[in-house]
């Protein structure tokens, strides 16, 4: 498999780097692996700090900035930070009015960020936490680490971030990030697997003319492998699985994700067929965003992310937002 | 009886081993995880490695205590909480001591375990790490050479087993059929606690 970098040792500090010189209003710190607004602390404002495995970029270090994340802690490929890395963002970020940490809900993220809780609480700072668990393909059960965390966390960031750039306290921030998570589901799909640069090779072995249903953000195998689809039917499949799950009662944010190695030219013809089934089914659409934004590394495929948004979900949604990877209104 | 010397031994060989098996952790997780056991951990040994000939801790709860640390630190994923928690409960459980015997170490690992079943939730039989270090544990009361038989065996007997913690658990039953990554290094933490023992004739 080829790629572009020079060794796997170093690809996430290298991509911090070049993050770094893209992107002034950025504070990166390489050999500590944290992302940190240029302005921070901001005064009066609860700081948002969020991280997991590098390889879903844009996510998490394209979140930062005004109106979304305070802070980023990017791990090694597909593995979870380690607690002193929050910790640190946690100290760097924190105004005073406290810290809310945005953790997907795989058991590596949920306990480092444990521990940095612990770590930072021991330094004064108040700390709240929202897990972002919106994947419809996992079970939740006690036989499954529950579901995974995937689109909807973009959902989550810009909400809550929003609401802690109007100034609202620490409670109230975490619990419009707990609202937009349990109201946002999604389903994602695999027309290829990816390969991590340290492994060099697929993660798994997908065979020509097979799609894999049901995937995460790992290069994990789905649930379910089926003959190939076409967008509309993959779409009709996607978006029945996040209406099964949550039926709509207000209108919708769509995310139509891309994994990585799905052109845009095929995302915004599969978004045509998602509005498709939309309509048919009835949920009205109140926003769409289309692009790659929780990627999987190389992996070719789609999710689909939907949030039932209230007015006032959607007032905060439509706020200022400054970052790498999602800016409008400043 | 086992002295700082013993640990950081049991530790060097542990970093060593991580490190001829690095691929072949890597592929199991592969099958049914995220392809990344073996390099994670590598990196975590490695650290704790240079850790332990920089800082030369001077009692066996010393060096383990360090060597959790530095996993914790380095590791990231589940692998790093779950084993440096293994590591640093069991260091603790050691005490001052600055020799300590078998039966101690075996109370001592026995805590550290219940450590690593408490903060990952884990039970016996969810194809996890824990199904290696339980019988290990159980063993070493019979000697060191019983424990790694019996991490081996353990960590080959999640072959058929469904996983039901950790990421390998989204796959549900497409889980059964391969061996689990965690359980297969801790089987080699294991086997290089009983490499060090038989090195010294314990």
């Amino acid at each position: 498999m080829r790629m572009l970098i020079n060794v796997p040792e170093t690809v996430v500090a290298d991509a911090l780097r070049g993050m770094a010189a893209a992107y002034p209003d950025l504070n990166v710190d390489v050999e500590n692996r944290v992302i940190v607004r240029r302005d921070a602390p901001v005064a009066g404002q609860v700081a948002l700090v969020s991280g997991g495995g590098s390889g879903h970029e844009p996510l998490h270090g394209g979140f930062v900035g005004p109106g979304m994340l305070s802070a980023a802690c990017p791990g090694e490929v597909f593995t979870s930070p380690v607690p002193d890395q929050m910790a640190r963002a946690a100290a760097a970020v924190d105004s005073g009015a406290g810290v809310l940490f945005i953790v997907k809900n795989y058991t590596g993220d949920v306990l480092n960020f444990d521990m940095a809780a612990e770590l930072a609480e021991d330094e004064g700072i108040s700390v709240a936490k929202v897990l972002v668990n919106d994947d419809v393909a996992v079970t939740d059960s006690l036989y499954t680490a529950g579901r995974r965390g995937t689109g909807a966390t973009l959902f989550v960031e810009k909400i809550a971030g929003a609401a802690a750039a109007e100034g609202q306290p620490l409670e109230r921030v975490e619990a419009v990030g707990r609202q937009v998570n349990e109201n946002s589901r999604s389903f994602g799909v695999a027309l290829s697997a990816c390969t991590t640069p340290a492994k060099g090779s697929p993660t798994f072995d997908l065979p020509d003319g097979e799609l894999e249903l049901g995937i995460g953000i790992h290069g994990e195998p789905g649930r379910e492998r089926r003959p190939m689809m076409t967008s509309g039917e993959i779409a009709d499949f996607a978006v029945n699985a996040v209406l099964e799950d949550m039926p709509p009662r207000n209108p919708v944010l769509v995310l139509v994700n891309g994994m990585g190695a799905t052109p845009l030219l095929e995302l915004f013809g599969f978004n045509a067929e998602v509005q498709r089934v939309l309509r048919e089914r009835g949920v009205a659409v109140a926003r769409t965003l289309v692009g790659n934004y929780v990627t999987s590394l190389d992996m070719a495929g789609a999710s689909v992310t939907l949030c039932q948004a209230d007015e006032e979900l959607l007032r905060l949604w439509d706020a200022p937002v400054r970052t790498p990877a999602l800016r409008w209104g400043m | 009886m086992l002295d700082a010397d013993f640990f950081r031994r049991w530790m060097t060989a542990t970093a060593a081993s991580v490190d001829r098996e690095a691929e072949r952790l890597t592929a199991l997780d592969s099958a049914i995880g995220d392809a990344d056991h073996g390099s994670n951990l590598q990196r975590g040994f490695t650290a704790v490695a240079a850790a332990l000939d920089k800082e030369a801790p001077q009692t066996p709860g010393a060096v383990l205590i360090l060597a959790g640390r530095q996993l914790i630190s380095t590791v990231g994923g589940a692998s790093g909480p779950l084993y440096g928690t293994l590591l640093r409960r069991t260091g603790k459980a050691l005490g001052d001591a600055t020799e300590v015997g078998a039966a101690q170490l075996a109370e001592a690992l026995r805590a550290g375990v219940d450590g690593v079943m408490a903060l990952g939730g884990a039970a016996p039989g969810d194809k996890t790490m824990i199904d290696a270090l339980v019988p290990a544990v159980d063993a070493l009361g019979t000697g060191f050479t019983a424990a790694r038989t019996a991490a081996e065996e353990g960590a080959q007997a999640t072959t058929p087993l469904q996983a039901r913690k950790g990421r390998a658990s989204y796959l549900g039953e497409r889980s059964i059929g391969h061996q689990d990554p965690g359980a297969t290094s801790s089987a080699l933490l294991i086997a290089a606690l009983a490499d060090t023992a038989e090195a010294d004739g314990e």
